[in-house]
């Protein structure tokens, strides 16, 4: 059990876990500014950018994958803006015209260049691959410490953990004025703060989080993970604190459990075969999201009571 | 590529192209104008929500009918099951912005990524069923037409002219919210309604569409129509009718264009001759249009340069903005060196006569209503009548000095 589960599992839930993260947290400032479908954007446009990288590399190496992928994210912001202000079109209509074109104009890449020897499809970029990143040269767990075995990781597992990190350590470093300027943008500027500084790096952030999740995960987990966590930490409390806290509690539980359903639920109910990880993750958050719906202790608007 | 091309767009590339064209258009046009009223109430995506959370009603209707012995694959089944989760997922979003202190685009997001979630996960497991190998229902994700039954044809036609009457049938209660929620409400007309309507609609049209745009692209048949509409006119419901010709023509000659070659999925075409639609009207639009505004913005910055030029002239005062040089130059009122010209002198003298009888019809009592209208730039001539004019240059007096 133990040296199958290493091999099988153990990275795969560990990406999940740790990508999960990296999304919720700028998720939670996404939510609060509302600019939440701001990762659904992002996550449409990451196509088209992996499709560009690769014509124009030939390869499907991560690296430039990675770069393709962030430089469209980037033109996608840069493009919903322009949009925005030139035809002072509502942000929402904006999204929509980007990124359905751009998503469209990758599909359509795709399908006219001949991509068909590598794997690289419009399914694989929505659900993912998570349960493919298995850690062949793991015995059991003892080699968490063999550095030979620890040498050959699944390539995504570092990465995202990186990525991780630096939210997470961006998050910390910036979260006075990531707060104030969430809360109360003009108090935050006669603070000093630079507000459309601070509002840009948040979405880049976002989109370096939602890049690197996307090559391990699919962009369906990036983009209940923006959402669902951070939503129902919000409902559970009033204090940004502990509704961060929330959220990565949220995210560890929907990523565990998603993988674990995915993978053993079918066979409990006598299947034979696993479902995707990455559908089940978005799943549990959801129902996770559901019950702070209906349970959650602050989930009224200021000013409505509780209960009613 | 081109006869084929061209075969397509004149109907004459076989029967079921011909269905998709005009299917296509149908769709295309229903697509603008409803999504124009979800735009124009400002929740374009709601139909992102509705899109995606067609899918788990894919493949849970798949797996019913093959459960019950029937065909998976059959369309109208299919369409009915996403019908039910579309709408499902709508008013999961319509209660989670209501009941809770989430916003709306946090609930569209969250039932969105769910819903897909969830659809994918049924999809992989009817990958597994036996009957599901050959389903073909990832063709539903991005719009395939290719290889299509006659009698998905024929639903999508009539599905596209269903969806095109109800819009035509309730355009008046939906042009009216859309414009004035409030007055609307005054009128008597139940907004709340109104808007399940047009959300019905917009789901109506998603279904339609999951053939031949796929389910996640029907989202930008809903919206950039409208939006590439809403550069052309001020007006409601011109919008409305700009958007579906723009939907339609979109529909046909993606449909047609997808026809022509392979490997040119229906629905990114469409929605890319979409996209082109609207950078034309973001760019060209004689209303809204980029260029318009920049031209616009050049005729008031040449005017107003000629208009301080001129005083400067009168004023005998040096001019040195370079602009104003150049206008002046050009319009022959100063000669090469700076000095003025015949027609120059005259044409300062009149300026400065306007800026005079300006600064005292701001002081008449009948000129309230006229202040709104001195911008410095228009002649007195076209704001004042003759005996108006008559009592200010009494009022002005004699005149002291005219020209340089």
């Amino acid at each position: 059990m133990g040296s199958e589960f290493v091999m099988l599992s153990l990275t795969p839930i560990l990406i999940g876990i740790l990508a999960s993260i990296a999304c919720a947290l700028p998720g939670n400032f996404l939510i609060l500014r509302r600019q939440a479908l701001i990762g659904d954007a992002i996550s449409h446009v990451v196509l088209p950018g992996i499709v560009v990288a690769f014509l124009l590399t030939g390869t499907v190496a991560s690296l430039p994958m990675m770069i393709g992928a962030a430089g469209a994210a980037i033109i996608a912001v840069i493009l919903i803006e322009t949009i925005k202000r030139l035809g002072r079109i509502e942000p929402g209509a904006a999204m929509g015209v980007v990124f359905t074109s751009m998503f469209a104009g990758g599909v359509l890449l795709l399908e006219q260049s001949d991509t068909s020897s590598v794997h690289l499809d419009v399914e694989h970029a929505l659900m993912g691959n998570l349960e493919s990143l298995i850690w062949f040269a793991a015995d059991d767990w003892s080699s968490l410490l063999d550095p030979v075995a620890l040498a050959a990781l699944p390539p995504e597992l570092p990465r995202i953990a990186a990525v991780c990190a630096l939210v997470a350590g961006l998050t910390y470093l910036f979260w006075r004025p990531l707060k104030i300027s969430t809360f109360d943008e003009g108090f935050a500027r006669t603070m000093g703060i630079p507000t459309t500084a601070i509002s840009i790096g948040l979405v880049i952030a976002a989109a370096v989080a939602a890049v690197a999740a996307f090559d391990a995960v699919g962009s369906i987990i990036v983009i209940a993970m923006f959402i669902c966590p951070p939503a129902a930490a919000r409902l559970m409390t009033n204090r940004l604190e502990v509704q961060v806290g929330w959220s990565t509690v949220f995210a560890v539980v929907s990523a565990v459990l998603g993988y674990v359903f995915a993978g053993y639920g079918p066979l409990w109910l006598g299947g034979q075969h696993a479902v995707s990880a990455a559908g089940m993750i978005a799943t549990v958050s959801g129902v996770i999201l559901g019950l702070a719906c209906l349970f959650g202790p602050q989930r009224k608007r200021v000013g409505e009571a509780a209960t009613d | 590529m081109w006869t084929t091309f061209l075969d397509a767009l004149l109907l004459q590339a076989g029967y079921n192209a011909a269905l998709v064209a005009v299917g296509a258009a149908l769709l295309g046009i229903a697509a603008g104008t409803s999504g124009t009223f979800l735009v124009l109430r400002k929740r374009a995506l709601v139909s992102d929500a509705i899109a995606h959370a067609t899918l788990p009603g894919i493949g849970l209707a798949f797996i019913c009918m093959t459960a019950l012995g029937g065909d998976g694959r059959n369309l109208a089944g299919l369409m009915l099951g996403s019908a039910l989760t579309a709408a499902a997922g709508l008013l999961l979003v319509a209660w989670i912005s209501r009941a809770t202190r989430l916003s709306e685009d946090a609930a569209i997001g969250a039932v969105l990524s769910v819903f897909f979630g969830f659809g994918i996960v049924l999809l992989t497991l009817i990958q597994t069923m036996s009957s599901g190998r050959q389903a073909g229902l990832d063709g539903l994700l991005l719009g395939s037409t290719a290889g299509m039954l006659f009698q998905d044809g024929i639903i999508i036609a009539i599905g596209g002219a269903l969806a095109v009457g109800a819009v035509f049938a309730l355009r008046r209660p939906m042009t009216l919210v859309a414009f004035d929620a409030d007055f609307a409400k005054a009128s008597g007309w139940n907004v709340g309604h109104v808007d399940l309507a047009i959300m019905g609609l917009v789901l109506g049209v998603a279904v339609i569409g999951l053939k031949t745009a796929g389910l996640i692209l029907i989202v930008a048949m809903l919206i950039i129509p409208a939006v590439a509409a809403r550069f052309w006119t001020e007006r409601t419901e011109h919008v409305v009718l700009g958007a579906g010709l723009f939907g339609g023509l979109s529909g046909y000659v993606g449909a047609a264009l997808s026809a022509s070659a392979p490997a040119l999925p229906t629905g990114p075409v469409i929605v890319l001759v979409c996209a082109f639609l609207f950078v034309l009207s973001l760019l060209f639009a004689p209303i809204r249009g980029v260029l318009a505004s920049l031209l616009r913005h050049r005729r008031f910055q040449v005017r107003v340069h000629r208009r301080q030029g001129l005083l400067a002239l009168a004023h005998s005062e040096a001019v040195h903005d370079r602009m104003t040089l150049a206008v002046l130059r050009r319009d022959d009122l100063i000669r090469a060196d700076g000095v003025a010209t015949d027609i120059g002198r005259a044409q300062a003298a009149k300026a400065l006569l306007d800026e005079r009888r300006w600064e005292i019809v701001r002081q008449m009592q009948f000129a309230e209503g006229l202040k709104a209208n001195f911008d410095g730039l228009t002649p007195i001539e076209g704001v004042l009548t003759k005996d108006e004019l008559a009592e200010v240059d009494r009022r002005l007096g004699p005149l002291s000095i005219v020209g340089g």
